[in-house]
This record gives C-alpha cells, sequence and structure tokens, in this order.
C-alpha cells in the first residue's frame, strides 16, 4: 500500500507538465481578452482627483481611448510613465488612467511628479473594474472604441515600439471608422 | 570557419555524451570493467568539447565577428571588452552553452574526485550526467545553435547587448546562478545511480553531501548577486520582486537547503532515506523547471527573453521525460520499510524534519504562487494577479518558524532530547534575544509584529548559534584549544547559519525601516529623510563608451556633516536607444542612501527617488556567509579521510552506525 503513495510525486509532476504545455507558445503579453468586442463592463468609481465625482463607462463615449491599468505599487508602471506623458502631450492621444489597488494620497503625488498622461482618472482602490476586466497584473493597456467598445488588450509597459507596432494601428482603425 | 568548429565541435561532444551515458551503465550491469573504463575518459572528452565550442564563440564576440547571428543580436563593435566577454551568456543560445558547459565541468569534476568510490557508482553517476547532457547538447544543435550564421548578408555593426545587462553584475551572477542549478544535477545523479542499483544508505549519502552543499553554495551566491544587480541597475531601489524568474531561482534553493538538511539526518542516522532521495530528484527537477520557465517565456518577467514555441516545446519534452522517468523509477524503487533506528519526540531528527516540512511548504507556496497565473489560465478560471503582497505575507511566517526552529534545533541531540533540559538550554537563548530585538526596535523607533518576529527569529538564531558553538568549545585546555578541536563542517554549519541570521535581519530591517520619498525637485532644492538632507547641486551631462548619460549632482548631509556626494545617471544608449537609470548609491554596511534620477517633469525639475536602507548590505552578506559556510564545511577532514575507508566500507558499514547497516539491509524489500 505504501508503494503506491510513492506514485503521487510523478503524478504530480506529469500534471503540472500538461498545464505547463498548454502555456507555451501562448505570448503573455497577448493574453487575450473576454472582453474583446464587448462593452466595458458597467462600473461606478470615483474620480482620483475628486472624491465626490461618480463616473461610469460613459467616459468612453466619443473618442477613441486608451485605458491604462496603473498603480503606484508597480515598478513597470513607473518605467511606461515617461512614454504614456509622451502619448498624451506629443501624440494627442486620450488616455483614462485606472488607479489600480493603490492609495488615492500616493497616486496623486505621483501623478503631481511623474506628469499627469490622464483625461480620466478612475480610482479603483479594491481592484473591482480591474477585476471585471480580468486584469492580470499593472501595467495592462486596453483600447476602447468611441462607443465604448474593448478593441485591443495589452499586458505590460507601453513604449514607443509597442505603441507603433501594435496599439497604433488599432487606433488608428477606430477613429477612421467613427 | 571558427564558428563552423564551434558547431563541429559542439556535434562531437553530443556523440561523447551519448557514449557516456551507454558505455559505463552497460558496463556496470553487466559488470565488464573495460566498458566502465570508458567513463571518465568519456566525461574528459566531452568537457573538453564543449570548452573549445565555449571558447570559439568568446573569440567570436572578442573579434566582432558579425556574420554569426548570435553576436550580431547581443553585441556591437562600440562594446568594452569585457562585455563583449559577457555577452556570450547575454542570449538565449549563449546561457545554454554556459549552462552545458558548466554541465559538462560538474561531470568532469565528478570524475577527477571519484577516485574513491565504487566504480560502479562512478559508471553509473557519470551516465546519468551524460544523459542530461545528452538531452541539452540535443536542444542546442537541434533548436538554438549559437553558431548559425547570417550569410551572405553580414551585418555592419550588432544590435549591443542589452543595456540592462551592461554591468558588472550581470557578468558573474548568471555562471554562478547556473552552477548551482546545475550543480544539483550531481546529487541528482547519485540519486539515480542509487535508485538502479538499490543501495540507498549511508555511504551515498556522504557521498552526495559535498556535491550537494557546493551546488548550494554557488546558487547562493549567484541569487544574491541577482538581488544585489536588481537593486542597483533596475533603478528602483528594491531587492526581489517575487518575479517569475526570480522565483525559479529560488525554488532550487529552498528544495536545494531541504536536501542537504535531509541528507545530514540520512548519513548520520540512515532514517528518511526515500524522501531524501526524493527531495534529491525534485531540487534538480526545480532546477530545470527554472531552466524551462526562464526558456519557454510562458511567464511574463522583467527578463524579457522572446518566446519561442518550438524551444518551449522542445525544453518541456526534456523536463517531462527526466523527471516522469526519475520520479517512475522512484515510485518502484524507493525503500518502504521504516527505518529500524528509533528516535524519540524531541530528537535531532524531529527538528530536521520539522525544517524540512517548512522549507518544503516554502517551496510549494512559491511555486504555486508562480505557476498560479498560468494554472488558472489553463482551467479557464479566469485571471487574478498574484504578486508581492500573496507572496509576503505567506512566505514570512514559514521564514520566521525556520528560523525560530533552528535556534531550538541546535541543542537537541540525535535519538532523544530531554525536553526539560532543552527549555533550559533554551532559557537565556531567549532572554539575550528577546532584549537585543527590543533595543534594535527602539533604536528604530516604532513596533511592528512583522519586525519583531522578524528581528527575534534572526537574533535567536545568532544567539543560539553562538551559545552552542561556546558550550562545544569548553575545555580544560582552555577556549582556544577547544574552539580548534570543532570540525570545519561544524564551522560551516555555524556561518551558514549565522549568514541566515544576517540576511533575515537585514530583510526585516530594510521593509520595515527603509524610507522611500518621491520628490520633485530642481538643481538647488533640498529635501530631507529625517536628519539627512539631500541637495541636488547640479545637472550635467557626460559621453560614455556606448551612451551618453545625463548625470545630477547630490550632496547629502546630515546635522550640516557631509556624507556623501552622489552622480545618479539617466543613460541613453546609443544603438538600442534605450533609457537606462543608474543610481547613485553610498553603501555602508549599517545603511545605504540611495538617489534615483527619474524623468525630467517640467523646465530643470526632476522626478527623484531618494532612499535610506538600513542594514540592506546584510541581506547579501547573509548569502555570502552561507556560501562561505557551506565551502567551509566540504573542506572538512572526514571527507577525505572516510572516502578511503568507504572503498572498502559500502558492503559493511563501521559498526558504530548501526542505522546504516539497518539502511542497507532493508533496501528494496
Amino acid at each position: 500500500m505504501r508503494r503506491v503513495l510513492l506514485f503521487i510525486p510523478v503524478l504530480l509532476a506529469v500534471t503540472l507538465g500538461i498545464v505547463l504545455f498548454a502555456g507555451i507558445g501562448k505570448d503573455p503579453n497577448k493574453l487575450e481578452s473576454a472582453l474583446i468586442g464587448k462593452p466595458v463592463p458597467e462600473f461606478v468609481l470615483a474620480d482620483l482627483h475628486n472624491p465626490e465625482v461618480q463616473l461610469g463607462p460613459e467616459v468612453f463615449r466619443g473618442q477613441v481611448s486608451l485605458l491604462n491599468v496603473w498603480g503606484t505599487w508597480c515598478p513597470a508602471c513607473r518605467d511606461e510613465h515617461g512614454d504614456l506623458v509622451w502619448l498624451a502631450e506629443q501624440q494627442g492621444i486620450r488616455i483614462v488612467g485606472l488607479n489600480y489597488k493603490d492609495e488615492r494620497e500616493l497616486a496623486l503625488q505621483w501623478l503631481d511628479r511623474l506628469g499627469d498622461p490622464y483625461q480620466v482618472s478612475l480610482y479603483d482602490p479594491r481592484g473591482e473594474l480591474g477585476f471585471d476586466l480580468g486584469v492580470y497584473g499593472a501595467p495592462e493597456t486596453y483600447v476602447i472604441d468611441p462607443d465604448g467598445i474593448v478593441r485591443y488588450r495589452h499586458v505590460g509597459v507601453v513604449n514607443e515600439k509597442v505603441w507603433r507596432e501594435d496599439l497604433e494601428p488599432v487606433v488608428l482603425k477606430f477613429r477612421e471608422d467613427s | 570557419m571558427y564558428p563552423e568548429l564551434g558547431q563541429f565541435a559542439l556535434i562531437l561532444a553530443l556523440l561523447l555524451a551519448v557514449l557516456l551515458s551507454v558505455v559505463p551503465l552497460v558496463g556496470a550491469i553487466t559488470g565488464r570493467d573495460n566498458l566502465q573504463a570508458f567513463a571518465r575518459p568519456l566525461a574528459t572528452g566531452q568537457f573538453v568539447f564543449i570548452a573549445l565550442a565555449f571558447a570559439l564563440l568568446t573569440q567570436a564576440f572578442l573579434v566582432d565577428d558579425f556574420s554569426v547571428a548570435y553576436v550580431a543580436n547581443n553585441s556591437n563593435s562600440l562594446l568594452p571588452w569585457y562585455y563583449k566577454f559577457s555577452a556570450v551568456w547575454g542570449g538565449h543560445e549563449g546561457s545554454l552553452l554556459l549552462w552545458i558547459l558548466m554541465l559538462a565541468g560538474w561531470t568532469l569534476a565528478v570524475a577527477v574526485f571519484s577516485r574513491r568510490l565504487p566504480t560502479v557508482m562512478v559508471s553509473q553517476v557519470l551516465s546519468v550526467l551524460g544523459m542530461v547532457s545528452v538531452g541539452f547538447l540535443l536542444f542546442i544543435v537541434l533548436t538554438s545553435n549559437p553558431f548559425d550564421r547570417l550569410l551572405p548578408n553580414v551585418p555592419a555593426d550588432g544590435a549591443d547587448l542589452n543595456p540592462l545587462l551592461q554591468d558588472f553584475g550581470l557578468i558573474v551572477h548568471p555562471p554562478m546562478l547556473y552552477m548551482g542549478y546545475v550543480g544539483f544535477s550531481v546529487a541528482f545523479a547519485f540519486a539515480i545511480a542509487a535508485l538502479i542499483n538499490g543501495r540507498l544508505d549511508a555511504a551515498w549519502a556522504r557521498w552526495s553531501r559535498p556535491w550537494t552543499t557546493v551546488a548550494w553554495s554557488f546558487l547562493s551566491v549567484g541569487i544574491a548577486l541577482g538581488s544585489w544587480w536588481a537593486y542597483y541597475e533596475l533603478g528602483w531601489g528594491g531587492w526581489w520582486f517575487w518575479d517569475p524568474v526570480e522565483n525559479a531561482s529560488l525554488l532550487p534553493w529552498l528544495a536545494g537547503t531541504a536536501l542537504m538538511h535531509s541528507l545530514a539526518v540520512t548519513e548520520k542516522r540512515g532514517v528518511f532515506k526515500s524522501w531524501t532521495v526524493l527531495l534529491a530528484i525534485v531540487t534538480f527537477a526545480l532546477s530545470l523547471l527554472g531552466t524551462f520557465l526562464v526558456r519557454s517565456g510562458v511567464l511574463t518577467s522583467v527578463h524579457a527573453f522572446a518566446s519561442d514555441p518550438t524551444r518551449g516545446a522542445f525544453l518541456l519534452g526534456l523536463l517531462a521525460f527526466t523527471i516522469v522517468s526519475s520520479l517512475t523509477l522512484y515510485a518502484f524503487r524507493a525503500p518502504v520499510v521504516h527505518a529500524r533506528s528509533s528516535y524519540g519526540g524531541l530528537s535531532r531528527e524531529i527538528f530536521l524534519l520539522l525544517n524540512n516540512v517548512l522549507l518544503v511548504a516554502a517551496t510549494l507556496l512559491v511555486l504555486v504562487g508562480t505557476l498560479y497565473p498560468l494554472v488558472l489560465d489553463y482551467l479557464d478560471m479566469g485571471r487574478l494577479s498574484i504578486g508581492e503582497p500573496f507572496f509576503n505575507l505567506t512566505f514570512s511566517p514559514l521564514a520566521v518558524a525556520v528560523g525560530l526552529l533552528l535556534g531550538a534545533g541546535i541543542f537537541s541531540r540525535w535519538k532523544k532530547t530531554d525536553g526539560g533540559w532543552l527549555a533550559r538550554q533554551l532559557l537565556w537563548p531567549a532572554a539575550t534575544s528577546l532584549v537585543i530585538t527590543a533595543a534594535a526596535l527602539s533604536y528604530y523607533g516604532s513596533f511592528t509584529p512583522w519586525a519583531f518576529a522578524g528581528l527575534l527569529s534572526a537574533t535567536w538564531v545568532t544567539v543560539a548559534t553562538l551559545r552552542d558553538l561556546w558550550l562545544k568549545s569548553s575545555s580544560k585546555k582552555g577556549r582556544w584549544h577547544g574552539l580548534r578541536r570543532q570540525s570545519r563542517s561544524y564551522y560551516g554549519m555555524v556561518l551558514g547559519h549565522l549568514g541566515l541570521a544576517l540576511t533575515m535581519a537585514g530583510a526585516t530591517v530594510v521593509s520595515n525601516y527603509g524610507v522611500e520619498r518621491d520628490v520633485r525637485m530642481a538643481p538647488g532644492d533640498t529635501a530631507e529623510i529625517g536628519e539627512l538632507r539631500f541637495y541636488f547641486a547640479e545637472i550635467g551631462s557626460r559621453q560614455g563608451a556606448n551612451f551618453t548619460a545625463t548625470y545630477g549632482r547630490f550632496e547629502i548631509s546630515s546635522d550640516g556633516e557631509p556624507i556623501a556626494t552622489l552622480f545618479p545617471e539617466k543613460r541613453q544608449y546609443v544603438v538600442q536607444r534605450n533609457m537606462m537609470t543608474e543610481a547613485g548609491i553610498d553603501a555602508g554596511l549599517f545603511r545605504d542612501l540611495f538617489v534615483a534620477l527619474g524623468e525630467e517633469v517640467s523646465g530643470d525639475a526632476w522626478a527623484v527617488r531618494l532612499q535610506y536602507k538600513p542594514l540592506i548590505r546584510w541581506l547579501w552578506l547573509g548569502a555570502l556567509f552561507m556560501a562561505a559556510g557551506g565551502f567551509l564545511a566540504i573542506a572538512d577532514r572526514r571527507y577525505r579521510i572516510r572516502d578511503k575507508v568507504a572503498v572498502s566500507e559500502p558492503a559493511a558499514p563501521s559498526a558504530s552506525n548501526p542505522a546504516a547497516t539497518a539502511g542497507t539491509r532493508e533496501v528494496l524489500s
């Protein structure tokens, strides 16, 4: 009977192997979101700058926007921040910030110091919208079309290369359509 | 022509590895000495050809041979020569070649330092190492050839080495880490050989121990170097991010730590054999898993390597074959009968068993945390982010528990320890460490439960270790005589445990009492952390070998006394057009001062990150202590003396070690 127990490690290893095999070839930076082609989930979140103001999905209406998920706890967000400022200021891209699982005070200091690329800043301390979006880890950036439909999802840092190759084509496409 | 020679050398090495994995093993099974005699020459030949390939790749880097694709992708003519050298392992193909070179080196070391082992054992161990080598050589030759040419369109210059890797830490970090990873293959090979011939006994444990300890020491240094590098090079001042790749190196380290302790029990007392052999397999499996996670790109990480499905699938196949076959072998051949030697409730055996339980729990925890996103994705259960909070919350209690247990375990005896006696031994260390912890907390000025628990655990380990040394070294001929009488392996243990305490103290203090301020500063501004004044004196620029840099000059003073002048930089690398942050750090044994230049905010104002990092050096100092302890332990005389006995001993272990005798009998029952 005890001999049977010795087979447990090999069974565990095989199970793990199957899971790992499924993970091969999927670029973790290109996670398909289940939401692509669907509207941004309903939400009511406070404005980061102004706790009294409640915002909802209507912030995405009318213009193509990027939805950028960030937090001051996330080192990679700091890396991409300069590029976001560049996108907002030099390229005139509308970026909606989702401050994710963070503290308001810290987030405001960060924006004050590093510059604020966000036209609208949503404050999501408990990660509610983040959960509905299926956020995998910050930073993530979504392209949202003028009707509030999620069109693209990028996991990881946005830089000039990612912008040129992945995000800009999507943004241009939906900008033309509208 | 040289690159082709390199490729040819790799293929020859592959052929030799195939022979190595078959011929000596057949010889060992059929008992033909003439076949077994091939083991050492084949191991040597394999090493020679892999070393030749490695040398030829290095040469291609040093002479800027951009017709070689790997060189063109990872080097540049402007790169200083020492980075050209380290660029050899700056990418996928080269780091695999380094991996294999290490493996061949370990194999050669086993061949050279095993003169006193039974021939059958040596043949089997070398054959198993040969099999591992075949797998990885196939991988490199079939999917990741570093000698592929870019002909006829040879690029005029290379794409340059990733600037993150242009750093001293990265010259030494991968070789150290790989020495550790690959070193566990020796313990693995001994375990497999012992399973094959059914001799899991004290002698097997004794032979495995020094190899395991050396590999573990290298891995400790490798991990510490990685953490140090992340601290000063990534520019955020963090020292551990629970990044999948960091976790991949921590996993074999945790399992290897458990293995070292479990091997000690198996050697001394002949118990835990099935468990020890399983740990030896698992430790190496985790090393392979680490290689897979880093090289296949299934997880996102700061160590951004390209995902290549072919390579990932090949590596996984290799991993699966190695792990599944060895665990199956284990399932059929591991001994299941209870050892005859008994041990009581408070014995050293029990303390080491608990140590193993905690370390394995920590290993599982890190493994689950690392693979969780993959598993959820596979089960289609949506995605959750797992990050630092999860690891900090779950790992810290285990670390504290390991420390508390260690302090008590040091005084315990084999077989049976009297509870009252043990409590009396522990009374003073407990009181002393409480006082020291309270003093440290009041020095740093605030109480948090985690700071208290971490510091208490660290001082407890220190005090208990030193008290044990004090008691053991008492002698009628005076203290000095008593100290000299202790063995090197005992001092190795003392150093290792003190190292653990240092690392724990450093981690606790820097996490709880470190101060981090992000401020906006223009030249002429001053910012403060406590009594420290950071004066932003000027901003300037300078030209480096392959980058241009903007630097700030910061003058730091305390109560008007100047302490340090720091020059943090933002570097723009010419070829890859990357911006890199080089932090300015004033390092000290008790605190680091850290200034990093962020983005230019507006006009001449900059985002600046100022940090006060108490005891951060202790983190890495502790790892050096642990590694030094490991090396000291294997320098112990008993390995040389006992090994001589070992030639005649295996069949009939010495009478003073009845457990070992029992061990040889119960195998395969």
